[in-house]
C-alpha cells in the first residue's frame, strides 16, 4: 500500500553562494524555512518541484523535504533539515547568525 | 620540496583559465548543473549542506611557509577566517562563493597549489607518511615517488572517467603512518639486497565494505613502478564494475575475481605497457624529482637550551613528551603541532594560526610543514635548541596542546555540520569526548589511543581502523552512533569489531567513558595500551560493560 503523503517544502541551494533556500507560494526563493510553501498535495508537490528544477540559473539540487505546520510557518521534521535551517554546530556561522 | 617548472605553471594556468570560463558559463545559465557538476568536481568544488566547499590538495601533505601563508590568505579573503585540514592531507574551505572560486584557484597557483582531482572519479591526491624525509625509521623518502604519481596521474587521459575514485598512499618506513593498507593502492618502500623497490598493496579501503589491502607484488623495482601502477589502474578501469557505485572500487574487483587472477591480468597488461616506458624517461624524471627533496643541511650544535627547558618547565616537558618524534638527524626532532585543542574542531586552524606555523617553519624548521592524515600539522626538521621558542610561540597561538596520540587527538570528518553525504554529526561528538576526558584528567593515564569518528558509512574519519571507532548513522530520523573496537591503521592493519547496538547522541560520550574505564580496570599494568588490552581480551569485557542489560537477560 502506498504510504500517505506527508507535507513537504521545496528546498535547494542557491547557485551563487550555496545557501539553503526554500520555495515560497508566490514563487520566490526565501532563506527562511518558515516562509516556504507547505505542500500538502502530492500532485502539487511534483509540479512545484518541476517548477524549481527549471530555474537552472538560480537554484541547485532542488528536492522535497518533509515539513510540518508550526507557529510561524512550516518547520522541518528531520534533523538534517533542522541543521540546514541554522548552519553548523561548531561555529556561529551560517543562517543562525546571518538571518 | 618540489618546485614547479614552466610546464607545471603553464598547465595550471591553462586549467584555471578553463575553469574560470566554465564558472562564468554556469553563472550566466549556459551550462546546467548537470553539465557543470563533473567539471567543478574535477576542480575540487563541492556543494555541501550550507555552502560550496573547495578542497585544495596538499600533495603528500607537504607545504612550505609561502604556501601555508597563502592558505591563510584564502581563508581570510574568501572564507570565514579558517580552514579545515582533512584525513587525506587536504585543506577544505567551507564557505566560498561560486564566483570567487576562480580567483581562489589563481591565488593557489601563485604558490604551486591546486584543487585538481581532489574529487570525482579520478586518481586523487597521493598521500604519504607525514614524517617523510625526517623519520628515524625510514628506508627512503616516499615523496619523490608521490610527486611522480601526482604528475603522471594529473589529467592522465585514460584515467579521467573511471568506475570510481582511486586513492594512493605511500610510506617509506616500516612503521606505517600512512595507512597504506586502507587505500586502493598502498605502496611501501622496501630494500632488498641494497636495491630500493616497492611492495604494492591493492584493494584496501574503508567505507561501506571495509577491506585491508593485499600484496599484489612483493617487490617492484623503480624502473617498473610506473608501468606496473598504470597496468593495475588500467585493468580495473577496464573491468571494474560501473553498474553499481557501491561495488565499483578496486577492492570489490579483488574480492570478486581473486588476487591471483587480478595479478595475472595486471602482469599481462604490464608486459604490454612496459615497452611504452622504454628509454627510462620516468626513471630520469624520478631522479630529477628526488633532487628537489634533498634533505636540508642539518646542523650539529648543542641542545642545551632544550635540555634546560625540559628539566625545568613541566608544561614544556609534557608537550615534548607527547608531541615530539625521533628524527633521523642527531639533535633534531619532529614536532607535531596539535590541531586538537580540547573542545575545538579537529583539524581546523585559523588564518592567524596558519601564519604562526608558517613563520615558525621559516624561522626554525627549514621552511617545511606537513599535514598529517590525523589532521595535525608537522614541523619535520627542528633542531632541539629551537624547541623552547617554538613551544612558547605555539602556546601564545593556542597551538601547544600536549595530546598527540592520546584520547583527545581525535580524527573526525566534517559530518553533518557541513557534509551533504553525512548521516550524523561527528565534530561535536569529538569535541565532547575531548572535553570530557580533559575534565576527568585521565588523558595521560589512559595513554596511547586513537579514536576516529565518521559521520557516515563512507568512513572519511577512518573509524574502522580506530582503536575506538565511532560511526554516526541516521536511525529512524535520530542520530545514532555505532562503536567498533580494536581497529588498527598501521602495518598490522585490522578492521575493528562492532560492539553491538548503537548509542544515541547524548549517550555516546558516556559509552566511550565506559569503555575506557573498563580498560583501566583490566589492563595488566600502565604499560599495556588500550589496543593491547583489546587484543589480549577481545571485545567481550567491553561489550559486557556497554550492555549490562544484555548480560542480565542472558543470565
Amino acid at each position: 500500500m502506498p504510504r500517505d503523503f506527508t507535507p513537504k517544502v521545496v528546498t535547494a541551494n542557491h547557485l551563487l553562494d550555496g545557501d539553503v533556500i526554500y520555495q515560497t507560494a508566490d514563487d520566490r526563493w526565501s532563506r527562511h524555512h518558515a516562509e516556504a510553501e507547505l505542500i500538502t498535495d502530492e500532485a502539487h508537490a511534483t509540479i512545484r518541484l518541476l517548477d524549481a528544477e527549471r530555474q537552472v540559473d538560480t537554484v541547485v539540487g532542488a528536492y522535497l523535504a518533509d515539513a510540518r505546520p508550526g507557529t510561524h510557518g512550516p518547520e522541518p521534521v528531520h534533523f538534517r533539515e533542522v541543521f540546514r535551517t541554522r548552519g553548523p554546530s561548531n561555529y556561529a556561522h551560517g543562517k543562525q547568525v546571518e538571518l | 620540496m618540489y618546485r614547479y617548472n614552466e610546464f607545471d605553471r603553464d598547465f595550471l594556468a591553462e586549467r584555471n583559465r578553463q575553469f574560470r570560463a566554465q564558472v562564468e558559463r554556469r553563472i550566466d545559465g549556459s551550462l546546467t548543473e548537470e553539465e557543470f557538476k563533473p567539471l567543478r568536481l574535477m576542480n575540487g568544488l563541492y556543494l555541501q549542506l550550507h555552502a560550496y566547499m573547495l578542497r585544495v590538495a596538499i600533495p603528500y601533505g607537504t607545504l612550505n611557509s609561502a604556501q601555508m601563508r597563502q592558505l591563510a590568505y584564502l581563508a581570510e579573503r574568501w572564507d570565514k577566517g579558517y580552514g579545515h585540514f582533512t584525513t587525506r592531507q587536504n585543506i577544505q574551505y567551507n564557505w566560498p562563493r561560486l564566483s570567487d572560486v576562480p580567483d581562489m584557484l589563481d591565488a593557489l597557483a601563485e604558490v604551486g597549489l591546486h584543487a585538481i582531482q581532489t574529487s570525482g572519479n579520478t586518481i586523487r591526491n597521493v598521500t604519504a607518511d607525514h614524517f617523510a624525509g625526517a623519520a628515524a625509521d625510514e628506508v627512503a623518502d616516499p615523496r619523490p615517488v608521490a610527486e611522480l604519481i601526482r604528475q603522471w596521474s594529473t589529467d592522465h587521459p585514460e584515467f579521467q572517467f573511471m568506475p570510481r575514485k582511486f586513492k594512493f598512499a605511500i610510506t617509506g618506513a616500516p612503521n606505517d603512518r600512512a595507512v597504506t593498507a586502507a587505500h586502493d593502492i598502498g605502496l611501501r618502500i622496501v630494500e632488498r639486497g641494497g636495491e630500493i623497490g616497492y611492495t604494492v598493496l591493492v584493494g584496501g579501503g574503508l567505507g561501506r565494505t571495509p577491506m585491508i589491502g593485499k600484496v599484489l607484488a612483493e617487490f617492484i623495482p623503480a624502473e617498473d613502478l610506473l608501468p606496473y601502477l598504470e597496468a593495475t589502474v588500467a585493468v580495473w578501469n577496464a573491468i571494474g564494475r560501473r553498474d553499481n557505485k557501491f561495488k565499483a572500487r578496486i577492492k570489490i574487483l579483488v574480492h570478486e575475481v581473486g588476487l591471483d587472477a587480478l595479478r595475472a591480468e595486471v602482469e599481462e597488461e604490464f608486459t604490454l605497457r612496459k615497452p611504452l616506458y622504454a628509454g627510462g624517461r620516468d626513471v630520469a624524471l624520478l631522479e630529477e624529482i628526488a633532487g628537489h627533496f634533498a634533505p636540508p643541511e642539518f646542523e650539529t650544535t648543542p641542545t642545551e637550551t632544550y635540555d634546560a627547558a625540559y628539566a625545568s618547565d613541566p608544561v614544556f616537558r609534557s608537550w615534548a613528551d607527547t608531541n615530539l618524534a625521533p628524527h633521523r638527524a642527531d639533535g633534531y626532532a619532529i614536532v607535531t603541532v596539535s590541531l586538537k585543542k580540547q573542545g575545538d574542531t579537529p583539524g581546523d586552524a585559523t588564518a592567524d594560526q596558519m601564519r604562526v606555523m608558517a613563520d615558525l617553519a621559516e624561522r626554525y624548521a627549514h621552511d617545511e610543514l606537513r599535514i598529517s592524515h590525523e589532521q595535525n600539522v608537522i614541523l619535520p626538521h627542528v633542531h632541539k635548541r629551537h624547541l623552547p621558542a617554538i613551544h612558547a610561540a605555539l602556546k601564545a597561538a593556542g597551538l601547544a596542546t600536549a595530546n598527540i596520540g592520546l584520547v583527545s587527538d581525535i580524527i573526525a570528518c566534517p559530518g553533518m555540520d557541513y557534509c551533504a553525504l553525512a548521516t550524523a554529526r561527528s565534530i561535536p561528538v569529538a569535541q565532547q569526548i575531548a572535553t570530557r576526558f580533559d575534565e576527568l584528567k585521565l588523558e595521560h593515564e589512559i595513554g596511547p589511543l586513537k579514536i576516529k569518528i565518521s559521520g557516515c558509512i563512507n568512513a572519511c574519519g577512518h573509524h574502522h581502523v580506530g582503536h575506538i571507532g565511532i560511526l554516526g548513522l541516521d536511525r529512524a530520523g535520530v542520530e545514532n552512533y555505532q562503536i567498533t573496537l580494536g581497529g588498527d591503521g598501521t602495518e598490522d592493519a585490522v578492521i575493528g569489531t562492532r560492539t553491538g547496538p548503537g548509542f544515541a547522541y547524548d549517550e555516546i560520550v558516556g559509552a566511550v567513558e565506559t569503555i575506557l574505564k573498563t580498560y583501566l580496570s583490566l589492563r595488566e599494568d600502565p604499560s599495556e595500551t588500550f589496543l593491547q588490552t583489546c587484543r589480549r581480551l577481545g571485545i567481550a569485557p567491553f561489550k559486557a560493560a556497554l550492555y549490562p542489560e544484555a548480560k542480565t537477560r542472558a543470565a
